[in-house]
Formats: structure tokens, sequence, C-alpha cells
């Protein structure tokens, strides 16, 4: 590991000015990514700004029923918290399937929202890859590409986003509250991560000095009946091959509100739009979730070694569907 | 601030290969060591090769087999992700401060009954997880194999499955899967119901 400026500022105001006043300085969370690809050379931060210890990691009920997530909560602490469990079960449940128990205790809210990707190229020094280093070509092309993208992809680039938890966050409408020294913005989870296009090495919108600082999640009726559905390799402590974070409101039959979210299948998190218009409205049955599936993974591509994820992410978002109206649709 | 480091009385020091340049204190089984470091120094090296502590193994080293897992302030983590420094003033259990020799920890005594090991290089990363585990499940946390309508009850089973997720963080080349998780159910169970809280208690 290189070595590198080591700085805990007492708190928050202090770290944005710590990190506005070194380039090349990184925050520091838990470590649980960052620490790892530091150790393989494949992150080379000239300092570390160490936030672990702040107090952002509450958990906060808000007027109306939302909730706001300090970005250093844990991962295991969200996981289990009442109101999440709830009203937004999907995202304990996301929380729940990443990773391992030890690493959760660890991981933080934000550091899961920024970890890299976990396409074997990206840490593999002696091959092309544009997202580790720009110019270099994307080996996984040509190569072993198992896990890789089939949707927002693109020939520079076809690793995927490997958080559970985003998944969730985009499907619920959570929001980012974002500072730097320059001011603080919001910005939508759906908007947070970017598709590779030319620039594959910049996986989110945020700026080297911005910190999020919290998420929060608006007050959701649909999120009651939420739930996410992962298909891996083993049974646990795997990332995704295809997952989906699903909720769905059915009226007299008839779907009145729905959420879909994709994983495991795109550079970002995949909020499934298209899915969503073609079942607002549709009578909730096997047909309509087999029919929105099929819109939102036409526009999919496939490589050679990960063309079954097309069919993996169709029927896994028809079972999330089923196995969330069982009993209720016709 | 609790610790003091060179370069924040004054002037900003990148440090180089050997310098000893944070200044930590790391409460260990109970025990209170100021430990000066290099800040690239994962919490496994600082208790492996600064404290002598090596009954916390390293196997991969990059968070995947739950070798080096050590509880900190009661909750378990693996050493090897974590950097030192950030765990400055934290109360720190590794596998010494489980048991004695003599009167070894319930759980040390099942792992020994039920064959939970083969060469032994998991173990204490095992136990130590075990028992951050067996904590959790105690206060009520669900898991990825938690049935849904039992999670929203007071009291969740710890079956084979149950056991099995939340120990997936823990790798065994030996494969001794099964005698590892009759050990833990063996210890959960020998204690009561409550026996998590017992193993945890008597932990920390």
């Amino acid at each position: 590991m290189r070595p590198f400026t080591y700085v805990r500022p007492p708190d928050v105001d202090a770290s944005l000015r710590a990190i506005a006043e070194r380039p090349g300085a990184r925050f520091l969370g838990g470590g649980t990514n960052l620490v790892d690809l530091m150790r393989q050379d494949v992150e080379r931060p000239a300092a570390l700004i160490d936030i672990f210890g702040l107090p952002l990691d509450t958990v906060e009920e808000l007027p109306g029923g939302g909730l706001r997530i300090g970005a250093l909560v844990r991962n295991s602490r969200l996981a289990v918290h009442p109101l999440v469990r709830e009203r937004w079960p999907v995202l304990s449940q996301a929380l729940l399937a990443g990773a391992s128990g030890q690493v959760r205790n660890m991981a933080t809210v934000g550091g899961n929202l920024l970890q890299r990707t976990r396409c074997l190229y990206f840490t593999d020094h002696t091959a092309g890859c544009n997202k580790r280093e720009p110019g270099t070509g994307c080996d996984a092309i040509g190569g072993f590409h198992r896990n890789a993208a089939v949707l927002g992809a693109g020939e520079h680039c076809v690793a995927t986003h490997p958080s559970d938890m985003a998944v969730a966050l985009v499907a619920l409408d959570a929001v980012a509250d974002v500072r730097s020294v320059r001011g603080s913005r919001r910005i939508p989870l759906a908007e947070l991560h970017r598709l590779p296009g030319e620039t594959p090495q910049r996986d989110t919108v945020l700026a080297a000095d911005e910190l999020i600082t919290a998420v929060e999640l608006p007050p959701s009726a649909v999120a009651a009946a939420s739930a996410y559905r992962k298909v891996r390799d083993r049974a646990s402590f795997a990332f995704a091959l295809v997952s989906v974070a699903a909720a769905i409101e059915v009226t007299d039959g008839v779907v009145s509100g729905v959420r879909i979210a994709l994983g495991g299948v795109a550079p970002k998190p995949w909020r499934a739009r298209e899915a969503e218009r073609v079942l607002t409205g549709a009578p909730a049955g096997e047909e309509s979730f087999r029919a929105a599936a099929a819109a939102e993974l036409a526009p999919a591509v496939g490589l050679p070694q990960n063309t079954f994820k097309i069919e993996l992410a169709r029927r896994a978002v028809v079972a999330a569907l089923r196995g969330l109206t069982e009993g209720s649709t016709a | 601030m609790r610790t003091v480091f060179s370069y924040l009385r004054g002037r900003i020091h990148t440090p180089q290969i050997g310098d000893l340049v944070a200044v930590i204190d790391l409460h260990v089984n109970g025990t209170p060591h100021r430990v000066g470091l290099d800040p690239r120094t994962s919490l496994l090296d600082a208790l492996r090769e600064q404290l002598g502590l090596t009954g916390t193994k390293k196997g991969c080293n990059q968070g995947a087999c739950g070798a080096c897992t050590v509880l900190a302030d009661g909750e378990r983590i693996v050493a090897c992700l974590a950097l030192a420094v950030q765990y400055d003033g934290r109360r720190i259990t590794t596998i010494e401060g489980i048991g004695t020799p003599e009167e070894p920890h319930p759980l040390q005594r099942a792992f020994v009954r039920f064959d939970g090991f083969q060469c032994g290089y998991c173990t204490s990363g095992q136990i130590c997880s075990a028992l951050g585990m067996l904590a959790e499940h105690r206060a009520g946390a669900p898991s990825a194999a938690t049935p849904r309508h039992a999670a929203a009850g007071p009291r969740i089973a710890l079956s084979d499955p149950e056991i099995k997720e939340r120990m997936s963080g823990n790798l065994c080349r030996c494969g001794a899967y099964e005698g590892i998780a009759d050990a833990i159910r063996d210890a959960a169970a020998a204690t009561g119901t409550a026996g998590a809280a017992d193993a945890s208690e008597a932990v920390l």
C-alpha cells in the first residue's frame, strides 16, 4: 500500500475543509472496499480523511413519515431498524442479502453507495480496464464476463455496480444529502450513479470533495408491501447475478402503485421505469408481470457468457411481483 | 481529539515506509496499549505484529474468509479490512481474551466436543464470529434466512439455515462446517434460550 497522509478531523465542517485542501484525498468510512482496493494498488489516495467516527450515524423519523439515515449508519444497524423493517422491508432485506455479518458491522451507508465494481479486471493490473486506467480498453468484453452488465453498458466498460442496498434505495425514491465547502445539494439516488459512456472511471456524479452526509427515504405507502429478491451463485456472501427490489400496491385487482429496480445487470442500480409504466393500471397478474419484465429487458444486450442474465432478470421480476401479490391477484 | 498525531500538531506529514507517525490507544482484551504505527497498518497486523497476539489469523487479507474476525465493542468485524487508526480507543476482543486454557469458554468446549475444526486455522475467527453472531441473534436481528413471518416475532429460532447464513463470513477450507454448526447450536442451547446472552456477556 502506498503511503498517505492520515487526517481525522473533529467534525463534518473540518472534514470538508480537509478534503478541499488536499488534492487526491478521499474520505474513509468503514474501509471495507477502499482499504482493500488501496492494498491492491487500485485506489491511490494521497490522503485519507477519516470520517468513520463522526456522528453521522443516526436514523431519524421525519415529519410526514419519511426517514433520514446518516451516511455513517452501519449496514447492520439499518437492516434491523424497526421502522425500516416495518415501512421499507425491501431495504432491510437488501442489506441482509449483502456481504457477511462482519462486513455489515463495518460498512456504512455512504460507503456502500460509493463502493466500486467487482469486475475481475478492475483489480487485475495485467489487464486492460478503462475504469481503473482510462484508455487501456476493456478486457472483460473479450474475456470473462459472466458477471457483466446487460443494460446501460457500452464498448468502454461492461462492469456492474455491486450494491444490494442501493437497488432498494433507488426503488424507494431515496435522495442523498451531499455537502462540500462549496455548499450543499440533494441528489436523487437514481441520478447519483452514472453510465460509463466515454468516462467509465467516474462511477457517480459526485465531485472529489463532496461528502454524502445522509440519505432520505420519502414516506411511501407502496413500500409496505416490498421485497428484495437476489439470485447468486452461492446461497450467501456472494454478489448478485441479478437482483430485484420491488414494491407493489394492488387496488381492486389493478396495480395502483409499483416501484421496481434491478441490481447486477447494469453499471448503476437500475430503476425499471418501463416495467413500472406497463404495470401501472394493469390487472395485477402473471400476464402483466411478464409483459412488464419483457418491456424493461427489451433493450438488454448480452455478451456470450452473460446473455442468460436477460432471461434470469425477466423471471426474477415476475417472481418478485408474484411473491408480493400472492393471494390478491387474478 | 483523544489522540494527537504529530502532523496534527501543526505540520502536515506524509508518512514514509517505516514511519511511526500515528499514536493510538487500543484496548485489547481489557488491557490498554499505546501503539505507534504507520497509518497503513491494518488492525490485524497491529494485533499480530505489534502486540504479539497471533491467535487472530491472516487468511485472505481481503475480507472474504473471516479468519481475522475479532470483536470491536462486542461487534464482530474482520480485522484485515480495518485500519488500526480507525479503532483508536475502541475495545477489541481477540481469541486470547476468550476463555483460558484451564477454563475454556463454553463455545470453545463445544468446538472440541463436536470436532468443529481440522487444521484449526479458521477456528479463532469462527469462535469470535459465533460470539458476535449469537449476540446479534439475542438482540432479535433477523437474517437473510429468517422466514418473513418469523422476523416480526419475539424470537427467531436458531435453525441450521440460520446458523449457516449468519456464519457465511467464515470459511473453513477443511470443511468442518457440520461440526462448527453443531458446536454453535449446542453452546447456544446449553445455556438455555438466553444462551447467546450468557456466552457473549461472559466475554465482554
